[in-house]
C-alpha cells in the first residue's frame, strides 16, 4: 500500500537520503539495462550492406 | 568529394582498421540513436546515416583517439540538422516516442523497464542525451561536453536536472499511463534493481 507521508520524514535525518541514493542508483541500473539492450540486439544486415556499397562508391581517392 | 586532397590518402590498411572499428560501434549508435528518437525505425535511419558520414570522414579521424566519441557526435550533429530542417519534427519526434512506446507491448518486458522509458521521453532532449551518454554510454563528463559541444559545468547540470526530473516522474507516475499507481513505478524499478544486483 501507498500511504500520503507527512513532509516531516523528509527531515528526519539521513534515511530518506539514503534512500533517495538508492532510487537514484536504482534509476541508473535500469538506464544502462535499457541501453545495453539495444546494444545486445543483433545489428541489422542492412547496416552492413549499406557500408559495403560506400565502400565500393567511396572508396576514397586513387 | 573526389576532387578534393585536403584527405589523408587513401590507405587500404588504414581504411580497413576504420571499417572494423566502425562496424563495432554500429550497436552503440543504435543504442544512442533509440535514446533520441525514441521511433526505432527512425533510430536506425539514424545510425545508418551517421554511420556513413562517418566512413565518408575517415579522413579526417585521427585513428587511436576515441572513435566512439567522434561517431556519437557526428550522430548528434545529424540528429539536430535533421530536426532543425523540418519544423514539424519536434512534433513528430514526440507521437513516434508515444507511438513506439504504447507499441512495447511485450508481456515477457519488465514492467519498470517499460516505465523508464516512458519517463525518459519525457524529459528535454538536451537532458536526455546527457544523461544517456553519462549515465548508460560509459561517456566521462568531459567525453560528453565534447560530443554535445558545451561546457562540462553544463552537462554536470543537465545531468543532475535529468536524474532529478527522471525520478519525479517515476515517482508521481505522471507518465502517460493510467490505472498504475502513483509510486508504482519506482517500486518496481527498485525490485527490479535489487534483483539484478544479487549474484546469480
Amino acid at each position: 500500500m501507498i500511504e500520503q507521508q507527512p513532509m516531516k520524514r523528509s527531515r528526519t535525518r539521513s534515511p530518506s537520503l539514503d534512500e533517495a541514493r538508492l532510487r537514484q542508483q536504482a534509476i541508473g541500473v535500469r538506464l544502462r539495462q535499457m541501453f545495453d539492450e539495444v546494444v545486445n540486439e543483433p545489428v541489422p544486415d542492412e547496416f552492413l550492406q549499406i557500408l559495403r556499397r560506400a565502400e565500393v562508391d567511396r572508396p576514397g581517392e586513387d | 568529394m573526389g576532387s578534393g586532397s585536403s584527405r589523408v590518402e587513401n590507405d587500404p590498411i588504414r581504411d580497413e582498421a576504420f571499417r572494423g572499428e566502425l562496424v563495432a560501434l554500429i550497436p552503440h549508435l543504435r543504442a544512442f540513436a533509440r535514446t533520441l528518437c525514441g521511433d526505432a525505425t527512425a533510430a536506425d535511419d539514424l545510425a545508418q546515416d551517421a554511420m556513413l558520414k562517418a566512413w565518408d570522414a575517415r579522413g579526417s579521424y585521427e585513428m587511436g583517439t576515441n572513435m566512439k566519441a567522434w561517431t556519437f557526435m557526428i550522430l548528434r550533429n545529424q540528429f539536430y540538422s535533421e530536426k532543425r530542417r523540418s519544423w514539424r519534427q519536434t512534433q513528430l519526434d514526440q507521437e513516434a516516442a508515444e507511438r513506439t512506446l504504447v507499441a512495447v507491448d511485450d508481456p515477457e518486458a519488465p514492467v519498470a523497464l517499460d516505465e523508464l522509458r516512458q519517463g525518459l521521453a519525457m524529459l528535454p532532449t538536451e537532458q536526455r542525451e546527457a544523461l544517456v551518454l553519462v549515465g548508460a554510454g560509459g561517456f566521462a563528463y568531459e567525453e560528453a561536453a565534447a560530443i554535445c559541444d558545451c561546457a562540462v559545468g553544463t552537462v554536470k547540470s543537465r545531468v543532475s536536472r535529468a536524474r532529478r526530473a527522471l525520478h519525479g516522474i517515476l515517482e508521481s507516475g505522471s507518465y502517460h499511463r493510467d490505472g498504475s499507481a502513483a509510486g508504482e513505478a519506482m517500486n518496481a524499478i527498485l525490485a527490479d534493481a535489487e534483483r539484478l544486483s544479487q549474484p546469480r
